[in-house]
């Protein structure tokens, strides 16, 4: 056997080099700087979005608010209940504090960028059209105009199941 | 005045590695992969009573969603794959049918006289109406006016929507645009 090593002796396996160990670290780390974006709201809701497949991407994300719309999770539902809640911000709200909010968020952005400001509206798949209308009529209330239903991508394949 | 070259000590960089998985975990948890996605929508501007616009029946494509999720196109029960080609049914009217939308010539930047169908689609939704149902509702109206724009794109441009110039999009979408009326919950049986 030891055809390769004919002096036999014993045979010290090299250490594995961790120069670029470093290197590697580097790497990863920039992969995740560049594809993932800060956490913005804390949930205090659970919102299981739709599913679409006519969806766009939502571009430029500080032009964006949300209004997030949900039954509370499961911490809060003993003192909330099950029923769908708004939340804004890191907050329950009702409909009638949506105009305040979007007055805030209007005074948040640089005038020029002020026409060009979105809702996005997620909410869960089982809330109730009658919290979705109310939230929609105040936001045409508002004169926050441009919204998003925000949604997931499905495949086309499986739309019809 | 030379002065003798002083040896820098080497800096040590096998915390290097550390340093920046210390770092990567950091990004990993507060950050997240989801990009945001969603149909845009245009809402109307807010008018203190207003009566609504008398539109022609013809010209109105009625999907209804009552509070079990059942669905009616035009009065009769219908399924949710059915939306996307009644609509185009609808909106192309090839044979003029008096029941279908009604068509006008009108001038189009860039694509010149065009007979842009009058129709509107109207959603009517219940309070009680899931929003999944709805959004399912949207979606294909939605993709039954990409549809028609892309077919109409490669008929008359002779390619996809999304290869156009965007002048010539912007074109394409006043030939067919987005005119879906959300109204008002309505209490639907």
């Amino acid at each position: 056997m030891s055809k390769f090593n004919p002096k036999g002796g014993k045979k010290e396996t090299p250490g594995i080099t961790t120069a670029s160990l470093p290197d590697i670290m580097f790497m990863l780390l920039f992969f995740f700087m560049v594809s993932t974006t800060l956490r913005q709201n804390e949930l205090k809701i659970t919102t299981k979005l739709p599913y679409a497949t006519e969806i766009t991407k939502l571009e430029k994300k500080s032009l964006v608010s949300y209004i997030f719309v949900g039954s509370p999770r499961k911490e809060y539902a003993a003192s909330l209940g099950t029923e769908s809640r708004i939340q804004l911000d890191d907050n329950f709200a009702v409909v009638n504090d949506i105009r305040g909010y979007i007055a805030g968020e209007w005074e948040k952005r640089d005038e020029a960028d002020r026409p060009k400001m979105t809702v996005s509206l997620k909410a869960d798949e089982k809330t109730k059209m009658g919290i979705i209308n109310e939230i929609k009529t105040e936001l045409r209330k508002a004169e926050a105009l441009k919204i998003n239903y925000s949604a997931k991508k499905r495949s086309v394949e499986t739309r019809n199941n | 005045m030379a002065r003798k070259k002083r040896k820098f000590p080497q800096i040590a960089s096998a915390s290097l590695a550390d340093i920046a998985f210390l770092l990567i975990i950091f990004f990993i948890v507060s950050t997240t992969m989801d990009v945001d996605t969603g149909i845009y929508r245009l809402l109307p501007q807010w008018v203190d009573n207003v009566e609504a616009p008398k539109i022609n029946k013809r010209n109105t494509f009625v999907v209804l969603i009552n509070k079990n999720n059942d669905l009616q196109i035009g009065g009769r029960f219908a399924q949710i794959s059915d939306i996307k080609d009644r609509l185009k049914e609808f909106i192309l009217n090839p044979q003029d049918n008096p029941n279908l939308s009604e068509k006008k010539e009108e001038v189009i930047e860039g694509i010149g006289p065009f007979m842009r169908s009058q129709g509107i689609v109207s959603l009517q939704n219940d309070r009680g109406t899931d929003y999944g149902a709805y959004m399912q509702v949207q979606n294909e109206l939605v993709r039954g006016i990409n549809e028609l724009r892309d077919e109409y794109a490669a008929q008359r441009f002779g390619m996809k929507m999304n290869k156009l110039s965007e002048a010539q999009q912007e074109a394409v979408k006043k030939a067919f645009p987005t005119a879906i009326s959300e109204a008002e919950p309505q209490e639907i049986k």
